[in-house]
């Protein structure tokens, strides 16, 4: 399969990327990894005339700690993320959710700017992005500005990215020390999407939920962020009862499609599973 | 469109050549530049029959274009063997262990545990099979490329290959 023409443009400046996009208007795509947009080019479901690499931009890699959050660089790739210490002692559920997508190739060159801009469902990230109350740093036309994960996803590739802009880095609060995590994904092989998937944070005191976040993948047309759910969850010492009640308030804001994964019943049910395993895992992880 | 001059080291020597931005490196590579190991299996990132190593990385050459290679250090399984010609480990593992049947994923799978084997020097057959969990052979069921795998990393590392129980 042969991509259409396009001619290709290697910035090596944020400020000359958004130039560059701002420029082209329709007629630009940016290009991170590729990992997403590649397998579509060849397919001609997309067919841009120009890309715009952002791999030559060096503001754009990397991890740090800023004040009380941690700030990536949006063309920071899985393997990288994965190997990072900074991430993996600081925000473990990154680490945990990375080991669970795609397959070796795909990380080395996939990355986690790509991953949350592209706005596709069953993309793992944008989930994880909302359980953390993640915020996206966008550079645009008309200068810098934030935009929080919970507000970002409209509909299946359907963002608040404005044409021309460019995802700079994501920027997460850092979770309180002792918290627990976990991400779990049903899939029917490596490689695969989720069939559901649920991130889980939370903090303990006292053997009672203090606080308590969930993200859902892949159940709805965008990530869902099930604050119900969570709400229902603390003060809890997620007995069994307690927590049924929770998962019944995710699954009912689930929408999946049906298909080769399941019948979109089962999806539902699977988001709860999911949930119920990532609650009693995050719990084990937790510092009362 | 314009083509576009890239310059890049494949398996240590220098190649410059012109390309559409639209070419994918392994079209380049098997086209262009006459190196026919890297396969086109599934063409859509899934099969790593077509994995190359690329600055360090093991990357699906059908999911790159080869204008995004430019400047880039890559082997290919013709660069595999060692200087004096003879069999780098991993290619003798994968013939003593008979870690293959038809061949066709051999290239990747050789490729790949290769750069598996740089940033892990003794992995746990675990490992090996996460660390190619990219590579899909459809004929040897992989225990034999597991097998290969661990008898190159016991040759690089000079301790005697034992051949876990059935």
């Amino acid at each position: 399969m042969i991509p259409g023409s396009f001619s290709y443009h290697r910035p090596t400046s944020v400020q000359e990327a958004v130039g560059l996009l701002a420029k082209l208007g329709d007629d630009g795509r940016a290009l991170a990894g590729g990992h997403s947009l590649i397998p579509m080019m060849k397919l001609r479901l997309a067919t841009p005339a120009n890309l715009v690499d952002l791999a030559g931009i060096a503001e754009l890699k990397g991890a740090r700690a800023d004040g009380n959050d941690i700030v990536i660089g949006a063309m920071m790739t899985q393997h990288e993320l994965i190997a990072s210490e900074l991430l993996t002692a600081k925000v473990p559920i990154l680490r945990e959710t990375s080991l669970l997508i795609a397959d070796p190739q795909v990380r080395y060159v996939g990355t986690l700017g790509g991953n949350v801009a592209n706005g596709d469902p069953g993309n793992d990230m944008p989930a994880v992005m909302m359980c953390l109350n993640a915020a996206y740093q966008v550079s645009g036309k008309s200068g810098e500005r934030r935009i929080a994960a919970r507000q970002f996803y409209q509909g299946a590739y359907f963002t608040a990215l404005e044409p021309g802009d460019v995802l700079t880095a994501v920027r997460i609060p850092a979770p309180a020390p002792g918290h627990g995590y976990a991400y779990e994904k049903l899939k029917r092989k490596i490689g695969d999407y989720a069939t559901a998937a649920a991130a889980v944070m939370l903090t303990m005191k006292a053997g009672k939920v203090e606080s308590c976040s969930i993200g859902l993948t892949n159940v709805a047309e965008t990530p869902l962020w099930a604050e119900e759910a969570a709400k229902i969850l603390v003060g809890s010492a997620l007995d069994a009862a307690t927590v049924k009640r929770a998962v019944a308030a995710a699954e009912a804001i689930t929408a999946p499609a049906a298909d080769a994964r399941g019948p979109a019943q089962y999806r539902t049910k699977m988001a709860g599973v999911m949930l119920t395993r990532a609650l009693a895992r995050a719990k084990s992880r937790a510092r009362a | 469109m314009a083509k576009s001059q890239v310059a890049m080291k494949i398996n240590g020597k220098t190649i410059e050549a012109l390309v559409e931005p639209r070419t994918l490196l392994i079209h380049f590579l098997r086209e262009q530049v006459n190196l026919t190991g890297p396969h086109i299996g599934c063409d859509t990132s899934h099969c790593g029959a077509c994995t190359v190593d690329l600055d360090g990385k093991s990357v699906k050459s059908c999911t790159v274009f080869a204008v995004q290679a430019n400047g880039a250090d890559i082997r290919t399984i013709e660069g595999m063997a060692n200087a004096d010609g003879t069999l780098h480990a991993l290619q003798e593992g994968f013939r003593e262990m008979h870690g293959l049947q038809c061949g066709f994923c051999t290239p990747g799978m050789i490729t790949r545990a290769y750069r598996l084997l740089q940033e892990n020097a003794n992995p746990s057959e675990e490992e090996i099979r996460y660390g190619i969990s990219g590579n899909l052979c459809r004929c040897t069921g992989y225990q034999n490329i597991v097998k290969a795998i661990q008898f190159a990393a016991a040759k690089i590392n000079g301790v005697p290959f034992q051949e876990a129980a059935e």
